[in-house]
């Protein structure tokens, strides 16, 4: 099984999400993250796509994704080339004498305390996903009550890969 | 001037004869508005056959079929047909009219969300929110249908949207699709390559499919075929691409196919796929079928080359450009010692076939009723053993043979060939059914009857649905399961009942006046032919 990041530019216009992910799940590809927003130019969305696949399965999401009406270019995102990046937020149980700790471990990997309870916080954490999946590895003798993950998006380095859309 | 104006005036800017459908109040705007045009509209009598009957007219006449139904049930009752066209990538414009917007997911009485429940069998679908756009609208809509790989949109229209006023109406010139530029222009190194490849081919093998047809690149594969005398295959919405009785034609592959056309597949060191899936039933294990061999894969759609075997040459383009683009080429080819071998298993290879004495024998029928047909006379296949015999034992001159080999659907001939028959009204039509496809869209007759379509009708009637008796015959030993036909209906009393001449053919015994009665007039005819109940294919 190959893993590769999809990077589609769409029209901005409603159901188009729902065509790309039902197609995912008629077809059978495994998806496993799908994130949206609209770009600069507020007539195109840009969706990335993390799907997991053998090379044809792979090769076919990218021909399939094209033939929808709406999208108007597909790209794979090269890790070597691109930027990936994902945020995720995590809600720890705490008591005081695990706070401090805590504290000093989510400042190693710059992630940002965002809300502090009597027995709770929550840590905002950016980062590719290798990061993200290390500071969860140190959590582990925390309790995660809850945890929230967009999925990841990225962007190709310097100017050759962007897409100039003209009508 | 209304929506539903509008909608019909773009029907009439796009050249659309006929409209076949069902109406309902959610459609009953569009209904009233098109009695001001020329369109013709036909009541079809269910909405299912709405649809096979507008792919029966979109194959004849190469531009989208139209069918327009109301919401609800009308929409949902549709959606088989359109999944049947979906398939064999037939274009059609499918019009439903919806509830009130302001009701839309408020789940009133017949509302449906047909656009969601059709997503995976339609191309694109609409969901109209401000009559100004409707225009625009159809306009695209006929242009997706019919370009690129052909299929279903679907426009859904709120009544209240059919019903609002509009100031003017101007159908666009252009379209303006951002995102949709399918590719009609085959890559020049690619077809540079081809030429080479045939160059060095001993034993090369064209495997025309329906894209062939839908590209309306049949004179094209022709001109190609004969220059260079390359045999050819085809799958079964191939099958009348080639003339059936063509020196070159070896008739169709797949696992109902002729046991040659299979070796010829195998044993090719080249095969050229133009506008064919390498679909299961035509290529089984294609990955076995294709080892050293080098594959050719010309189709429209991109997503089809590599999707079931990996092809050496690529080549993404209308079939009608690619092959005339590769008939500019001079071809260094001499292949008659394939040929030979060709003619020779053609002519060794057993046919596994035995007649049945004191029935019809259903591959010897249609043989010789296809020889009396007229020269561009049009075949419409049912589903079932009906289908395969069909497929095999038709003879295709300068006619066509319409069938449905992608989805499969029972209940496409009648439908279908009631649509080609308006579609082309000086040309024959004969629809050939078992006696389950028969009444599964029985009801049509009453279509053809009031509309005075003379189609012709040919039951095929060995009391059983027959293909899944065969496979349980095989598979279970001839445990049969729900395939008893035994309380259908006499069939003389139906032509009786709605009109229509009759006839009982129960033996080969005098078969060609019956056959000359059965086609010599343009009159509508039901023709039950009797089959033993364990013919198999």
């Amino acid at each position: 099984m190959n893993r590769k990041v999809f990077q589609l530019l769409v029209d901005n216009s409603s159901g188009v999400l729902s065509r790309i992910s039902g197609l995912f799940s008629r077809r059978g590809y495994n998806i496993e993250s799908i994130t949206a927003g609209v770009t600069a130019d507020p007539r195109y969305s840009r969706i990335t796509i993390v799907a997991q696949g053998d090379d044809e399965i792979l090769d076919q999401i990218e021909k399939q994704v094209a033939k929808l009406i709406e999208v108007r270019n597909v790209k794979v995102l090269d890790p070597s080339d691109s930027v990936y990046r994902e945020l995720c937020l995590i809600k720890v149980e705490v008591t005081e004498d695990n706070r401090e700790n805590l504290i000093s471990v989510a400042n190693i990997f710059r992630a940002n305390i965002v809300d502090v309870g009597p027995e709770s916080m929550i840590i905002e954490l950016t980062g590719n996903q290798s990061k993200i999946e290390a500071f969860l590895g140190l959590l582990k003798g925390y309790t995660i009550s809850e945890l929230a993950r967009t999925g990841l998006t990225g962007l190709t380095r310097g100017n050759a890969g962007v897409v100039w859309l003209d009508d | 001037m209304t929506g539903a104006d509008a909608m019909v005036k773009s029907l009439m800017a796009e050249g659309v004869d006929y409209v076949f459908g069902y109406p309902g109040v959610a459609i009953c705007p569009f209904y009233n508005a098109i009695l001001d045009s020329d369109i013709k509209t036909i009541l079809i009598r269910t909405e299912q056959n709405a649809a096979h009957s507008a792919s029966g007219t979109a194959r004849l006449t190469g531009k989208p079929g139209v069918c327009a139904v109301t919401s609800g049930p009308g929409a949902t009752n549709l959606i088989t047909g359109i999944a049947t066209a979906f398939a064999d990538s037939i274009p059609l414009v499918c019009i439903t009219g919806q509830v009130n917007s302001e009701l839309i997911g408020s789940d009133v009485f017949q509302e449906a969300d047909i656009t969601g429940a059709v997503e995976s069998f339609v191309k694109y679908s609409y969901l109209v929110k401000d009559a100004n756009d409707i225009p625009r609208i159809f306009k695209e809509a006929f242009y997706i249908a019919n370009s690129g790989r052909k299929a279903p949109v679907l426009i859904d229209v709120p009544i209240d949207v059919q019903q609002q006023k509009i100031k003017s109406f101007e159908y666009p010139e252009e379209i303006k699709l951002r995102t949709y530029k399918p590719t009609v222009k085959g890559n020049a190194l690619q077809i540079k390559k081809i030429v080479k490849e045939l160059e060095k081919a001993k034993r090369p093998l064209i495997c025309a499919g329906g894209g062939v047809r839908l590209a309306n690149a049949k004179d094209e594969l022709r001109k190609l075929v004969e220059e260079y005398r390359i045999p050819v295959v085809s799958t079964m919405m191939g099958i009348g691409v080639m003339a059936t009785e063509h020196e070159l034609y070896y008739g169709m592959v797949g696992n109902n196919g002729f046991p040659w056309a299979n070796k010829a597949m195998k044993e090719a060191d080249l095969i050229m796929m133009v506008g064919a899936r390498v679909a299961d039933r035509a290529v089984n294990q294609p990955e076995r079928v294709m080892k050293d061999t080098v594959l050719i894969h010309i189709d429209v759609d991109p997503a089809e080359i590599g999707k079931n075997a990996g092809a050496t040459i690529p080549i993404v383009g209308d079939a009608k450009h690619i092959l005339s683009d590769l008939n500019e080429y001079e071809i260094e080819a001499d292949y008659s010692k394939w040929i030979e071998e060709l003619n020779k298993y053609r002519k060794e290879m057993p046919l596994t076939r035995e007649a049945h004495p004191g029935f019809v024998d259903p591959a010897e029928f249609i043989r010789r009723m296809s020889l009396k047909m007229q020269d561009n006379a049009i075949y419409v296949a049912d589903v079932g053993q009906n289908q395969i015999w069909s497929c095999k034992y038709h003879v295709v001159r300068n006619g066509r043979f319409l069938t449905t080999g992608g989805m499969g659907t029972m209940g496409y001939s009648i439908p279908a060939a009631v649509g080609a028959k308006l579609a082309r009204p000086n040309r024959q039509v004969v629809a050939v059914c078992g006696d389950g496809s028969f009444q599964m869209s029985m009801m049509e007759l009453a279509t053809m009857r009031q509309y005075n379509v003379p189609v012709k009708i040919v039951v095929l009637k060995n009391n059983y649905l027959g293909m899944v008796r065969q496979y349980q015959h095989f598979t279970y030993e001839d445990k049969y399961s729900v395939v008893d036909l035994s309380g259908s209906p006499d069939l003389e009393h139906i032509a009786k009942a709605y009109g229509m001449k009759f006839m009982r053919i129960e033996n080969m015994d005098g078969l060609d006046d019956r056959l000359d009665e059965l086609l010599n007039k343009d009159e509508a005819y039901l023709c039950e032919c009797i089959i033993d109940p364990m013919d198999l294919v």
